[in-house]
C-alpha cells in the first residue's frame, strides 16, 4: 500500500497578477513540439514549457511538490505526457478546481493521484505552504487552513496503490 | 430515480452508482479495430506475459477503416491482430465486414442493455439499440482486453425530446437536434431521446442520430427501443431482448424540447458538423463529388432512399458519386436487391466495399485541395478528409446534389 495521507509543498498555478488560471491545456502543459520524446525521465523539463511565466518551472520544482490548478486543467488533446512530465519531476498529486476529462482519465491510469478540489484558490492557501492531503476523505490542511475537497474515488485509489493501470489489472488476474 | 445509463451501470457494476461517481463497470464486449488494435496488442504483449484476455468470446477485432489494407502499414498492422487472436482465441471480423460497431448490431452481440467498448469514437452509436458503448483510447482497451472491465464516471443525463412531423430525412432531425444543442451542448452528458419524431424512426435512423453524440459533445445518446428494433435483435442474436427503459421519475440534468414540424431538409456547413443550415438558405454551392456511407449513414435504407432520388436521373457530368455501404450484410443487399443498377445506370457511381469510407484516412471519399464534396459522414472539420470542403447532408439531399452538381433537396429535381 502507498501513503494515503501526502504531505508536500504547494505550488498555486496563477497568472502574474496571482490571478487563478483556467483552462490551461495539454499544449501549454506539454507542448507538441517536444512529442517525440519517448524517455519520461526526458518530459520533465518541458513541464510547462509553453505556459507563460511557469517555463521555468522544472528548475524550480522538488521532487514531492504538489500542483494547485485552475478550472478546467488539462483541457484538449489526449496527452499521456501531459501527466507524464509531472510524475517525471516527481509531483506528488495534482489538486484542482476541475480537470478536462481525458486528462482525468490519463492520471488516474498512470496513478498519479488526483484531488478535484472545487473553491481550493478561496481557502487562503499559498504557493510554499505546507500541506497534508488525505487522499480517502479530500481533507486538505496547511499549518493555519483546513479545506475539504472530494475524497478520490476507490477506484482511483485502488488503480494508484497499483502503480498503474496495468499494474491493478496484474492483480486482478491473480 | 435511475434513467437508462445508471439502470444499465447498476446491473454491471459493484459500485454505487450516481452522477459523478466512479465505478468499475463490467464489460459483455470489447473490440479493437485496425486502427488502435495493433497499440493494445502491444500493451498487452509488453506488460504481460500471457493470459492477455478476460474471455476470448467477448473480444472481438474489428477491421474497417482500411479494408482490405491500403498501405503496407495497415497490412503489417491488421496481421498484427490477427495474429494475436490465432494465438489467443480473440474473435475476428475481417476486411470484408465492414463497420465494427455496425457489425455487433447486426450479428446481435449487443443487445439493449449490454456494456461495450472500443478504439472507436463512434462507438456510443450503440445508443441506437439502448446499449452502452463507449470509444476509449488503447490504454483503456487493452486493460478491458485483460480485465473484462473499465472504469466510468457515471454521467448525468439529459432528456431530449423531439416532436412533430416532416418529409425530410432521419439525418436532417438529427440536424435539427445538433443545432439546437450544438457541439457542446451534451459535453460529458448521458441524453435520453423521446418524442413521436424519434419513435417513428427506423434502426437505420436511430443509427444515424445516435451516431452524432460524440460531436454534440455526449457520452452516450440512448433511443429506448422499440418492437421492430427489439424483433431484429432477438432474430439476430437469437437471444431474448427486453429493452432497459428509464423510471418515469428519472433525475434528468435538464430536459429539452425540439419541435420538427416541417423541417425543411438542412446541411452542416464546413467546418463544423454542428454549423447547420437549411438547404434553402445555403445559396448556390457548385460541387464536385458527392459520398454517401459512414456509420452515420451507411445503412442499405440510405442508399436505397439515395438510389430512390437519383432513379430516372443521371449524375452531373463532371461530378462522382462514391457510395460505401456500412457492412457485407448492406453491400449484398444493394447488390441483389437491384438498387445496383439504378446507381450504376446513374452513371458516375462509384460503389466500394464495405467499411468507415474516407474517416480517418480511410479507404474512400477523401478530397483534395479545392474540392467541394457533399457528404453523409459524421464531420466536416478540417482536413479530416482532406484539404477540401465538406457539406454534411442526408443520404437524399447528397443524390439529389450529384444529379444537379450543386448543393440541392430531392424536391429540386422533382420529387
Amino acid at each position: 500500500m502507498k501513503p494515503e495521507i501526502l504531505e508536500g509543498r504547494i505550488w498555486l498555478i496563477t497568472d502574474g497578477e496571482g490571478k487563478r488560471l483556467d483552462d490551461i491545456d495539454t499544449d501549454m502543459i506539454f507542448h507538441n513540439r517536444w512529442l517525440y520524446i519517448t524517455d519520461v525521465k526526458e518530459m520533465g523539463k518541458y513541464a510547462f514549457g509553453n505556459t507563460e511565466g511557469w517555463e521555468d518551472f522544472p528548475e524550480k520544482a522538488k521532487e514531492g511538490d504538489i500542483l494547485v490548478v485552475g478550472r478546467n486543467f488539462g483541457a484538449g488533446s489526449s496527452r499521456q505526457q501531459a501527466v507524464d512530465c509531472f510524475r517525471a519531476l516527481g509531483i506528488q498529486a495534482v489538486v484542482g478546481e476541475s480537470f478536462g476529462a481525458i486528462y482525468k482519465r490519463n492520471a488516474i491510469n498512470s496513478g498519479m493521484p488526483l484531488v478535484e478540489a472545487p473553491g481550493i484558490f478561496e481557502s487562503g492557501l499559498k504557493s510554499g505552504d505546507t500541506v497534508k492531503i488525505n487522499l480517502r476523505t479530500g481533507e486538505i490542511t496547511s499549518r493555519n487552513v483546513g479545506f475539504k475537497a472530494r475524497p478520490m474515488p476507490s477506484v482511483s485509489l485502488d488503480i494508484y496503490h497499483a502503480g498503474d493501470l496495468f499494474a491493478y489489472a496484474e492483480k486482478l488476474k491473480g | 430515480m435511475p434513467t437508462i445509463v445508471e439502470k444499465i451501470f447498476q446491473s454491471h457494476s459493484k459500485d454505487r452508482v450516481d452522477p459523478g461517481e466512479i465505478i468499475w463497470l463490467d464489460l459483455d464486449v470489447r473490440t479493437a479495430r485496425d486502427f488502435g488494435g495493433p497499440n493494445v496488442v502491444k500493451h498487452l504483449r509488453k506488460h504481460y506475459n500471457s493470459d492477455y484476455l478476460a474471455d476470448p468470446q467477448k473480444t472481438f477485432f474489428t477491421f474497417d477503416l482500411s479494408v482490405p489494407a491500403k498501405t503496407i502499414k495497415y497490412a503489417v498492422n491488421q496481421q498484427v491482430c490477427r495474429d494475436f487472436a490465432k494465438e489467443t482465441g480473440t474473435g475476428v471480423f475481417d476486411v470484408d465486414q465492414g463497420i465494427g460497431t455496425h457489425v455487433l448490431m447486426e450479428k446481435g452481440l449487443v443487445l439493449p442493455g449490454s456494456t461495450a467498448v472500443g478504439t472507436d469514437s463512434h462507438y456510443n452509436i450503440l445508443g441506437a439499440v439502448g446499449a452502452f458503448g463507449q470509444g476509449m483510447g488503447d490504454t483503456d482497451i487493452a486493460f478491458a482486453f485483460r480485465a473484462g472491465r473499465t472504469w466510468f464516471e457515471v454521467p448525468e443525463t439529459m432528456k431530449i425530446t423531439v416532436t412533430g412531423q416532416h418529409s425530410a430525412t432521419a439525418r436532417d432531425t438529427t440536424f435539427a437536434v445538433m443545432r439546437e444543442l450544438g457541439s457542446k451542448g451534451a459535453l460529458g452528458k448521458a441524453m435520453e431521446y423521446y418524442g413521436d419524431a424519434i419513435d417513428s424512426l427506423d434502426l437505420a435512423g436511430r443509427i444515424t442520430l445516435a451516431s452524432q453524440t460524440t460531436e454534440m459533445g455526449g457520452i452516450i445518446g440512448f433511443i429506448p427501443p422499440d418492437k421492430r428494433v427489439l424483433d431484429f435483435l432477438r432474430e439476430r442474436s437469437g437471444r431474448e431482448a427486453n429493452p432497459v427503459l428509464a423510471d418515469a421519475d428519472a433525475n434528468y440534468v435538464t430536459e429539452t424540447e425540439i419541435d420538427v414540424n416541417g423541417l425543411e431538409p438542412l446541411v452542416a456547413t464546413p467546418p463544423s458538423p454542428t454549423s447547420v443550415k437549411p438547404v434553402s438558405e445555403v445559396g448556390k454551392v457548385e460541387i464536385d463529388t458527392v459520398f454517401i456511407g459512414s456509420c452515420t449513414n451507411g445503412r442499405f435504407e440510405d442508399i436505397e432512399a439515395a438510389a430512390r432520388v437519383l432513379k430516372g436521373h443521371r449524375v452531373k457530368k463532371g461530378v462522382t458519386l462514391k457510395i460505401t455501404p456500412a457492412t457485407r450484410e448492406v453491400w449484398i443487399k444493394v447488390i441483389r436487391s437491384g438498387v445496383i443498377d439504378i446507381l450504376m445506370d446513374a452513371g458516375g457511381v462509384v460503389l466500394t466495399n464495405a467499411g468507415c469510407g474516407g474517416c480517418a484516412e480511410g479507404m474512400c471519399g477523401l478530397v483534395g485541395e479545392g474540392e467541394i464534396e457533399v457528404s453523409t459522414t459524421n464531420r466536416n472539420y478540417p482536413n479530416k478528409q482532406g484539404p477540401g470542403k465538406i457539406y454534411l447532408a442526408s443520404p437524399e439531399t447528397a443524390a439529389a446534389s450529384a444529379i444537379l452538381g450543386r448543393i440541392a433537396t430531392k424536391e429540386e429535381v422533382g420529387q
